[in-house]
């Protein structure tokens, strides 16, 4: 018995078989999809190109990251386009007004405050969904026009700009050739990567997401992992709110929006189950580039945006269509 | 007597690659009441839905009703011949009357064509009388009992014109009343020249009705019998292949009280529980369905709390806010509901042994190796020899036995010195059913302490030191199977 274990790959093969299928059929997308541009599009393998892509991903890369885990936990997160909005607004203000006058301290304090601000939100979230047990879409629609409203009513409709300079550096610096709001994005995936792979909490969030009954009766605090979940999702918008925040050097309630049935997609493009228990960040994080592949190409192929908004929905059917064999053979 | 009703002859069905019937032969008299018998997984039900068109035999099938000879069975075809199913569920409608139960066939034969409640009345009111019945047909379903409900049933097939009825464990949730009444009803229903199929683990009753029994095992038929000379013994002999030892369990080493329940109450659920339990001990916790068996374990789990009463390990008063106290404090419990609440069937093998001590394994804190949860379930499966091709599987992919192993496996992995088994056989194969009772005898001598509960006399007697009967929510009386017999233990059961 030992014997044959041995022989399995030593890699986090832990979760499920299909998962080495999904991360190269994903590879396989995106190394695709590059060559497919390289070929159609003038420009497209320039490092101007990889460097705007790289700057334009992590928004919607970091929302992804936030609608993953409660996927996997058998919900959905409706909230956090919005939660990244009230995340960006808390912190401008803290920056512009409270927390002006301590100088560079603010920067981080002012951070560290919204990022707790969107924390909070999932946490609650998450609290409702573990104890009253409410649909987690029917909690985070609640949530989401919540949040909507109250950042509407206190900026009146309108946004809040002019953020100081160490912001902007966040926004359009790069470090080691890399934009920095790619590297917040990459080491956030890493690190939900760790958290999945290598502590009970993530184990705990792939049993609950298959059958949260049979998991708590095993001995595992469910209400307490499902209220993790939800306040993780909020600290990855609130990272989401921070790059946009730095990107555009303005917040707006509304700012984003477009991106939320988008972030849904991705990942069940990237293999997560609409039922829960399955989905892994590494195919997500490449299902993403590709699809930031195909925006650019097409882009810089002279093709409306929204012809690339298309284009990605018929993705989705395509390669739920070809997925389905290996689910029914498994 | 004597004239074929139905005889289907090289029955077979495969599923995916298990072969579910081989070459079965099934013969039914008219005016006979004939017992199907085999345990779980047998092939019964499966027979049982051939022969009512709902799966398609594999070819070569050959079913005869006297006259005519078909090589297949549709379930229009079933319903024209008048055989009709009565499951376990009696899929009837709650909030209609009996009356608009039994005419239902009527609504849905001629949609078009509405039947007034008088006319629902007159007509069901024909049948009731006609096998002399007690049934109010103004009542609704959801009022009756579940022994009246299956004669609701029973009228619904008559009045379809039944002339074959095949009843799925008739007698599983009904008191011993009940059940005598049923088969009574049975007889005559026989008596009318009906052809009645009994299916049944109840060997006590099944043998004093029926005129034949035909006996399945591993999806093969063993043969059919008649029942007079049949011994109980005779029949488990045929139905499991297995010289069973029929001894209770040896007189063992009883230690010290590990677990003491002081008239323990959970309103609406028990009342005035109390007992001991041993280290090495295996208690039987017995009892018809619904008389707070798993409700009890339930409580000893931190599942549920108890209203009043006590607790007591090792004689210190035990608060259990959640099962996880409980798992601390060395008790586990397996659920009878392996499908929802036993295992996580979609994710692995890995994953379902490891669950239960993801705290002992995070070590150091939050680092959780997925070697070591690889090394755990290894050890378990060798451990308790389940036949695993590979832990990363989904769990769903192992048979019930195996199943069963992996659920035993991941509370074993918690090391306790308590052990409730709540129906540790349901939907085992045959073989297995011995397999599992090894080890749980094994983890007593151990000197681990069980609470073992089932409803079936035969389990509690033979692997039971002690037995406690319940009876709604009390404990009605306390047995030692050493001292006694399998059919006294059943008898007190059903008393």
């Amino acid at each position: 018995m030992n014997k044959r274990l041995n022989k399995q790959p030593s890699t986090a093969r832990l979760r499920l078989g299909g998962d080495t299928i999904e991360v190269i059929a994903m590879t396989a997308l995106l190394i695709g999809s590059i060559g497919l541009f390289s070929l159609l599009a003038p420009g497209f393998l320039t490092a101007t190109n990889f460097g705007s892509m790289s700057m334009q991903l992590p928004e919607l890369g970091l929302l992804s990251l936030a609608m993953l885990l409660p996927i996997i936990s058998g919900g959905l997160n409706l909230s956090v386009t919005f939660t990244a909005n009230i995340t960006g607004l808390m912190t401008a203000w803290l920056v512009q007004g409270l927390l002006a006058g301590m100088g560079i301290l603010s920067v981080p304090m002012a951070i560290i405050a919204g990022l707790a601000v969107g924390a909070a939100a999932g946490f609650l979230i998450g609290v409702i969904v573990a104890y009253v047990g409410a649909h987690p879409i029917l909690v985070s629609l609640g949530a989401m026009i919540f949040l909507q409203g109250v950042g509407e009513f206190l900026t009146r409709g309108g946004g809040i700009s002019g953020m100081p300079e160490v912001f902007q550096t966040i926004g359009s610096g790069s470090f080691l050739g890399i934009p920095i709001p790619m590297l917040i994005f990459l080491a956030a995936a890493a690190g939900l990567m760790y958290i999945m792979h290598f502590t009970r909490t993530g184990f705990s969030i792939y049993m609950l997401g298959s059958n949260p009954r049979a998991t708590e009766y095993s001995g595992v605090n469910v209400k307490r992992v499902l209220i993790t979940v939800y306040t993780i999702s909020g600290i990855l918008a609130g990272l989401a709110g921070m790059v946009m925040l730095a990107r555009f050097n303005s917040v707006r309630v509304g700012h984003g929006e477009s991106y939320l049935l988008i972030t849904v997609l991705a990942c069940f493009l990237a293999g997560a189950n609409p039922f829960g228990g399955f989905g892994r960040v590494l195919p997500l994080v490449l299902g993403l580039m590709s699809l930031q592949v195909i925006a650019s190409g097409m882009n810089l192929m002279g093709a409306s945006q929204h012809l690339a908004t298309a284009v990605w929905g018929a993705f989705l059917i395509i390669v739920m269509a070809l997925r389905m064999p290996f689910i029914k053979q498994s | 007597m004597g004239d074929i009703a139905i005889r289907a002859r090289h029955v077979s069905k495969i599923f995916g690659q298990s072969r579910v019937l081989d070459d079965v032969e099934f013969e039914l008299r008219r005016g006979e009441v004939l017992c199907l018998a085999g345990e779980n997984g047998c092939g019964k039900s499966t027979l049982i839905k051939i022969i009512n068109g709902v799966y398609t035999p594999e070819a070569g099938v050959e079913f005869s009703f006297g006259d005519e000879t078909l090589s297949a069975i549709s379930p229009i075809e079933a319903r024209s011949r008048g055989i009709h199913v009565i499951w376990q569920d009696l899929a009837l409608f709650p909030h209609l009357t009996v009356a608009e139960n039994i005419v239902f066939d009527d609504y849905v034969a001629k949609p078009w064509r509405p039947i007034s409640s008088k006319e629902a009345l007159t007509q069901s009111l024909e049948i009731i009388q006609q096998f002399g019945l007690d049934l109010d047909p103004m009542a609704r379903v959801e009022d009756l009992s579940i022994a009246h409900r299956q004669l609701v049933a029973i009228c619904r097939v008559l009045r379809a014109g039944a002339s074959i009825i095949f009843m799925d464990e008739p007698t599983a949730s009904l008191t011993y009343k009940e059940v005598q009444t049923l088969l009574g009803i049975t007889r005559s229903l026989a008596a009318k020249g009906i052809s009645i199929v009994l299916v049944s683990h109840r060997l006590v009753e099944v043998l004093e009705v029926c005129q034949r029994v035909t006996v399945l095992r591993n999806g093969k038929l063993v043969g059919t019998y008649p029942t007079e000379g049949m011994t109980q013994a005779r029949l488990s002999t045929l139905m499991t292949g297995l010289e069973l030892e029929f001894t209770p369990r040896a007189e063992t080493h009883k230690g010290a009280p590990v677990l003491e329940l002081k008239n323990l109450s959970r309103e609406g659920e028990f009342e005035n529980i109390s007992f001991t339990l041993h280290r090495g001990e295996i208690l039987g916790l017995t009892g018809l369905l619904g008389a707070g068996r798993t409700e009890i374990a339930h409580t000893i789990f931190g599942m549920t709390q108890p209203t009043s009463g006590q607790l007591l390990k090792e004689g210190q008063p035990l608060t259990l806010r959640s099962n996880r106290d409980a798992v601390r404090h060395r008790i586990a419990y397996l659920s009878e509901d392996r499908l929802n609440l036993g295992l996580v069937q979609n994710q692995s093998i890995n994953m379902n042994t490891a669950v239960t001590v993801l705290p002992k394994l995070e070590k150091p804190r939050f680092f959780l190796s997925p070697q070591r949860i690889k090394a755990l379930t290894a050890h378990w499966i060798e451990q308790l020899k389940t036949k695993v091709s590979d832990a990363e599987l989904a769990v769903s992919s192992l048979s019930g036995g195996n199943q069963q192993r992996i659920a035993l496996a991941k509370w074993l992995a918690t090391e306790p010195e308590v052990l409730i088994l709540d129906c540790p056989t349901i939907g085992v194969d045959v073989g297995a059913k011995a397999g599992i009772f090894d080890i749980i005898r094994n983890l007593a001598d151990q000197g681990m302490a069980i609470i073992l509960i089932s409803d079936e006399a035969g389990e509690i007697w033979m692997n039971a030191d002690r037995a406690l009967v319940l009876r709604e929510g009390r404990i009605y009386s306390e047995v030692t199977p050493a001292e006694t017999t399998e059919e006294a233990l059943e008898a007190i059961i059903n008393a």
